[in-house]
């Protein structure tokens, strides 16, 4: 869909428009949560347990109520007098708030001490006494499902083993009759380790009760602030909280990607201590209680299979996945989609049929997992597919972009129906796709390639050519603990022609006090900088369910056009008054309303604007404003092709990320500048889990790189110079065209990375390696296939 | 508890206080000070956001007691600009969308300002070594290097358009 073009003062879609949002942040005036603070203020710090399995036989606070400073030390036992030391989770499991009987991972809350200030809590916590008895943990899945595994939830009536449910997709008999006759079959263990999205700003709360007013304000590291609320108001509806008289605020967050969706104990822990106190309290985890106790991401272990004829064609693509998910399902999907989006496992190609199955369990690990930058499971799915087409293309000899090529669901086929039930918007995959191979220069790499080859130089190429599935999501499919998963925008405009937009949505950086005006701006010919766009503030925002899943643009974005739209409606009919024409006789352009054929009869919207206030028509309401809740008819579908060229060190096993082209399809770009800044996080974060991180346990349960001593985020000097290119293939059902992309780069990394690696170890045998390919776990293919530096 | 007064210097301005002894130099700025813009993202003095100037070298203020502050000066991102322009280093995180949930930026920044007083004209490898003690999660580093670059072209250009930062 073509969109007009705006001029620079407009700034509306396809501008590079410098970030309102910046000035704040640039002068250190940025509000985050930490920056709170209300008079009277307390401070939580809380008790954390260092075994991943035990029974506490008692809890001793004596010692910590004499600490200087200390005025309160909250248990299981406290909170179990107001029914609130069990929680739901967003997926109708149960987690607990404290425990009153067991601890089921390491660094689980066990109390919660309330003090004068940050630095007694901390005194108060090392001087609570808690007294174990050291259960058998259960750490490993395959083993949690063994018939003698120790049964973790006790405290779920009827459940006799770990194994929490069964979720599966496609024609499982078509797909083994495939199989059963398939000229080429490849399979391969394909392990997403556990991960952490570890953002630079940790997660924590400010909860406010006034007593007098039975107000509760909560200052939160939330990406949905509404939903929180919500939850709020039925699980403590009994102790008195009141929807009306709760509120949300999300001020600035430093950094979301998933991990600030999850109620954690601790929100709600200091949302009770403040109730009883009556005063504030603030609770801001410190980087160990973030990584070793907050949600995780991924932790799949699937095992996949394609099957295809000699020639290359696929045929078929069978999954199986354990899922590893702690010892509650405290997931972040949509209600009916246990295993979020996983059947977009059929990638970008033509499938005849599919088959996944994916089966959870319960461990002795922190509860989860987030859909950390992606939309819900699709990093796992896109992963899966991509390796194994690579799999594929090694064991019959055919270049990974020919085997692409042949199987991607060619332009002419959109709209898409998979065979796993989607259906894809828009895409041409294989332009994509070639706008990469050129813009690396693919042909020459290969040649290099097989020169250093030749020499026993270890150079890998590997290709990601993913589709992401993001934007719940339809009502008719998505709802997250029922509330449906639309989002909206509440647009007026002031007499002056300026506007103010409100959201149900909450950026996390991703700019949308930019981005949102430039899309208004777009629709009303309004500036964009004469637009104040607010986000985050229950008490005023209008109801959405958030930022994450890359569904702003998707969804809220779509409000904000669809809002204009009906105020573009109501502004032609004041126009046409003004004029002194009927409607049929004014045309738009971004801006003004003119009269076909005396273009020098104009009425601009500032006039329009004014006009609503001050002189409308007889027998219309006054005002110019619009609320509109968008409910997306379906999900939108970005793709991308990624590049990545690796040089592996003969000696250390250390690779060297030496080209990464990305070429992103995101349908209409609002803001190029945005979007590219989005894909260069995006990539970093997915460069992380290819190389570097993974949240790795020991046998007891015992987390051994819990702070980033060990767990280990890419520097600047670890991450490439990103290249960056698009494509634009719009969205056919979305008002402007625009699909969302703040995720695809994690979801297309690490496969390619991954690729590439494989690739540069062919040689040698191997086949398929798991992320993270840290040098140890390369050096070790190296020394077993006798090569030496 | 033991307590020590200090007298610090922090963007120009004089303060003497009592402090704990165990107080951290980031708490204090941040809540004794009231200066919010210093931010906290970790508990092992790896992430830099918490990077300040201390007598015009860059420090981790997680890492730095209030008391060993007693008698010098500080900077922090509160103070880099001067009469209500921006510093370059500000208007190139701007310029160039270095920053994106902006927690990282001021020690980025604070972090910038020590490395572009040592080396004026930094190749993109220099910047990058320079700045490996400051982590970022949003925006993969590029613009973050473009945004320094900028600055240090801005601030070779201009010499006076910048007062001293120590």
């Amino acid at each position: 869909m073509e969109l007009p073009k705006t001029s620079e003062k407009i700034c509306g879609m396809g501008h590079s428009m410098k970030r309102k949002e910046d000035g704040r942040f640039l002068h250190g005036q940025g509000h985050y949560v930490d920056d709170v603070k209300l008079p009277g203020m307390l401070s939580m710090a809380i008790v954390r347990s260092p075994f991943a399995h035990a029974k506490i036989k008692g809890i001793n606070t004596d010692a910590a109520m004499q600490v200087p400073g200390v005025l309160a030390v909250i248990t299981g036992a406290t909170l179990e007098q107001y029914n609130l030391h069990w929680m739901p989770t967003l997926m109708s499991d149960t987690q607990m708030v404290l425990p009153t009987d067991r601890v089921m991972y390491q660094s689980q809350e066990v109390a919660a001490v309330i003090a004068t200030d940050r630095y007694a809590a901390a005194d108060g916590v090392a001087a609570v006494e808690v007294d174990y008895e050291l259960l058998e943990p259960v750490i490993d899945p395959f083993k949690a499902l063994d018939p003698d595994a120790p049964v973790l939830r006790t405290d779920k009536e009827g459940q006799t083993d770990n194994h929490i449910w069964h979720w599966e997709v496609g024609d499982r008999a078509a797909t083994d009759e495939i199989f059963s006759d398939a000229a080429v079959t490849v399979k391969e263990d394909i392990y997403l380790p556990r991960i952490h999205v570890a953002s630079i700003e940790t997660c924590g709360c400010v909860a406010d009760f006034d007593p007098v007013e039975g107000k509760l304000t909560v200052h939160m590291t939330t990406q949905a602030p509404h939903a929180v609320r919500t939850v709020i108001a039925l699980v403590a509806g009994h102790v008195g909280l009141s929807e009306e008289k709760i509120r949300v605020i999300s001020p600035d967050i430093g950094g979301g990607f998933g991990g600030k969706v999850p109620v954690y104990p601790g929100y709600v822990i200091a949302i009770a201590a403040s109730v009883v106190i009556g005063k504030p309290v603030k609770w801001i985890e410190d980087r160990s209680e973030n990584l070793q106790a907050d949600s995780f991401a991924r932790d799949y272990h699937m095992t996949c299979e394609l099957a295809a004829d000699a020639d290359g064609t696929l045929r078929a693509l069978r999954i199986k996945t354990l899922a590893d998910h702690g010892y509650t399902d405290a997931a972040a999907n949509p209600s009916k989609y246990p295993a979020g989006m996983f059947s977009i496992c059929t990638g970008s190609y033509n499938l005849d049929a599919a088959f996944a199955e994916v089966d959870a369990v319960y461990t002795n690990k922190p509860p989860g997992g987030i859909a950390y930058r992606c939309s819900f499971r699709v990093t796992e799915a896109v992963h899966a597919i991509e390796r194994m087409m690579d799999v594929l293309a090694q064991k019959i000899g055919m270049d990974p972009a020919e085997l692409r090529f042949k199987n991607f669901i060619q332009p002419d086929q959109f709209p898409f129906h998979s065979v796993t039930g989607w259906e894809y918007d828009s895409g041409d995959y294989p332009r994509a796709l070639r706008k990469a191979m050129d813009l690396i220069g693919y042909e020459d790499l290969r040649r290099e390639q097989a020169e250093k080859r030749a020499k026993g130089e270890l150079m890998g190429i590997g290709i990601c050519s993913f589709t992401e599935v993001v934007g719940a999501g339809p009502s008719r499919e998505f709802d997250i603990l029922g509330i449906k998963m639309f989002d909206s925008c509440e647009l007026r405009i002031h007499p002056t022609g300026k506007a103010i937009a409100r959201f149900g949505t909450k950026s996390q950086g991703q700019g949308h006090e930019t981005t949102y005006a430039q899309i208004i701006a777009q629709e009303l010919g309004i500036p964009a900088l004469n637009v104040q766009v607010e986000e985050g503030d229950t008490d005023t925002a209008p109801y959405g369910l958030g930022t994450y899943a890359s569904r702003s643009t998707p969804t809220a974005g779509a409000a904000a056009a669809k809002a204009s739209r009906k105020i573009r409606d109501k502004a032609k009919k004041i126009a046409a008054y003004l004029l002194e024409v009927s409607e049929e006789d004014l045309e738009w352009e971004p801006g003004q309303f003119s009269v076909k054929g005396a273009p020098d009869k104009v009425s601009t919207i500032q006039d329009i604007a004014f006009a609503a206030y001050t002189n409308h028509p007889p027998g219309m309401e006054a005002g110019l404003e619009a609320v509109h809740y968008y409910d997306p008819p379906n999900l939108t579908f970005p793709f991308g092709s990624y590049i990545c060229v690796v040089d592996i060190d003969r000696g250390t096993g250390q690779v060297n990320v030496r080209r990464f082209v990305s070429v992103d399809d995101c349908g209409n770009i609002i803001n190029p500048m945005i979007v590219q800044g989005q894909i260069h996080g995006g990539l970093t974060q997915g460069l992380a889990p290819a190389l570097y991180e993974s949240l790795t346990y020991d046998e007891s349960g015992n987390i051994l790189n819990g702070t980033f001593m060990d767990y280990l985020l890419p520097t600047a000097v670890e991450t490439p110079a990103w290249e960056t290119a698009h494509t634009v293939t719009p969205c056919p059902h979305h008002p402007l065209g625009a699909k969302g992309v703040g995720e695809s780069a994690t979801v297309g990394a690490p496969p390619a990375i991954a690729n590439a690696v494989v690739d540069a170890l062919s040689p040698l045998g191997v086949t398929h390696m798991d992320i993270p390919l840290t040098p140890p776990k390369i050096w070790e293919v190296l020394n077993n296939s006798g090569v030496t530096a | 508890m033991k307590s020590k007064e200090i007298t610090v210097t922090v963007n120009g301005d004089t303060y003497t206080q009592d402090v704990p002894s165990r107080l951290l130099l980031v708490h204090w700025i941040r809540e004794n000070l009231a200066l919010t813009g210093t931010h906290i993202g970790c508990d092992t003095s790896n992430c830099g956001a918490c990077t300040v100037l201390l007598d015009g070298k860059s420090v981790k203020s997680c890492t730095v007691l209030a008391v060993q502050a007693n008698g010098k000066s500080v900077t922090t991102i509160e103070g880099m600009a001067t009469g209500g322009e921006m510093h370059p280093l500000q208007q190139g995180f701007h310029e160039e969308h270095g920053l994106q949930c902006g927690f990282c930026t001021p020690g980025m920044i604070m972090r910038a300002a020590e490395l572009l007083a040592d080396n004026p004209d930094p190749s993109e490898d220099e910047i990058r070594w320079g700045i490996s003690g400051n982590l970022c999660r949003c925006t993969g580093y590029v613009n973050i290097v473009k945004a320094i670059r900028f600055a240090a072209k801005k601030m070779r250009e201009q010499p006076e358009a910048v007062e001293a930062t120590a």
